[in-house]
C-alpha cells in the first residue's frame, strides 16, 4: 500500500512550502538554460557534413555546455520535488502556486541579465504574490 | 506581429494537454512507495513528464509564428483546467479561494507580460 501522508494544517504548510522551493528551482533552471542557450556555439557547422555525420560534435557541444546542464538538472530536481510535495496536499491548492516562477523569473532578470522594470511588471508580480497568498489561506470550512 | 488562431488555439491545446500532466504527476505521486520496485512500476509520473513534454513541444510549435506576449500568459490557463480536473478525478473541493487565486495569477501573468512588450 502507499503511504500517504496525512491531511493535517501542518502537511500542507509543508507541500506548499516545498512548492516554493521547486519555483525556486524552476526560476534558476530558466537562467542557467538562457545563460546556456546564448553562449551555445551553432550546433550545426554548414561546412562539416551531414548532420548525422556532426552527431558526436553535436552531442559534445551540448555535454559541455555547463549552464545548459546545470539548468536540465535544476528542472530534474524540481520535478521530483514537485512529486514529493504533491503527496502532502491537494493538487488544486499546489499546482497553481508554480507561477511563483514568474516572480522570481522577472526578478533575476532584472538583476542578472539587466532588464527593466515598468508597472505593468511590478502590477503584475503583485497579482501573481496576491494570488498565491489566497490559495495557500487555510479554508474555513476544510 | 499578428497572432495567428492556428498558434493560439495550439497553445490552449496545449495548456489543456498540459494540465493532465498535473493529474498523472499526483496519482503517481499519491501511489509513491518507498521501495525501489514500488517507484519502477509507477507508471503514472514517466506518463505525467511525457505529457508534460509533448505540451512543452506544441507550445515550441506555436510560438514560432504569433506575439509571445500574448501566447505565453496562455500557458497559465493550465492552472485552471487543473482546478476543474482536480474536483473529477481526486474530489478536491472546488472553494472560493482557489477560484479567486486562480483568477489573480492568470490576470497577473497577463498584465506581466504586458510589461514585456
Amino acid at each position: 500500500m502507499s503511504v500517504s501522508p496525512e491531511k493535517s494544517h501542518k502537511n500542507r504548510v509543508k507541500g506548499n512550502t516545498m512548492v516554493v522551493a521547486c519555483t525556486i528551482l524552476g526560476a534558476t533552471a530558466q537562467m542557467l538554460i538562457k545563460r546556456g542557450t546564448t553562449m551555445m556555439p551553432p550546433l550545426l557547422d554548414p561546412s562539416g557534413g551531414s548532420p548525422i555525420a556532426q552527431a558526436p560534435l553535436i552531442a559534445w557541444k551540448i555535454l559541455t555546455n555547463l549552464p545548459l546542464f546545470g539548468g536540465l538538472a535544476c528542472y530534474g530536481l524540481s520535478t521530483l520535488l514537485l512529486v514529493l510535495a504533491l503527496r502532502y496536499g491537494e493538487l488544486s491548492v499546489l499546482y497553481p502556486i508554480i507561477a511563483l516562477t514568474y516572480v522570481w523569473v522577472t526578478i533575476l532578470s532584472v538583476f542578472l541579465l539587466g532588464e527593466s522594470v515598468n508597472a505593468f511588471k511590478l502590477a503584475g508580480l503583485v497579482f501573481i504574490v496576491l494570488g498565491v497568498a489566497v490559495l495557500g489561506r487555510k479554508e474555513k470550512d476544510a | 506581429m499578428r497572432t495567428p488562431l492556428s498558434s493560439i488555439l495550439l497553445v490552449l491545446f496545449a495548456s489543456f494537454v498540459g494540465s493532465f500532466g498535473a493529474i498523472f504527476l499526483k496519482a503517481g505521486a499519491d501511489r509513491l512507495e518507498r521501495t525501489v520496485k514500488g517507484v519502477l512500476t509507477n507508471w503514472r509520473l514517466p506518463a505525467g513528464i511525457m505529457i508534460y513534454l509533448t505540451s512543452f513541444g506544441m507550445y515550441t510549435v506555436a510560438v514560432k509564428s504569433g506575439e509571445l506576449t500574448i501566447l505565453y500568459p496562455m500557458v497559465s490557463l493550465g492552472y485552471l483546467w487543473t482546478l476543474i480536473w482536480s474536483r473529477l478525478v481526486f474530489k478536491e473541493p472546488l472553494t472560493r479561494n482557489k477560484f479567486i487565486g486562480v483568477g489573480m495569477i492568470l490576470f497577473g501573468v497577463l498584465v506581466l507580460n504586458l510589461g514585456n512588450r
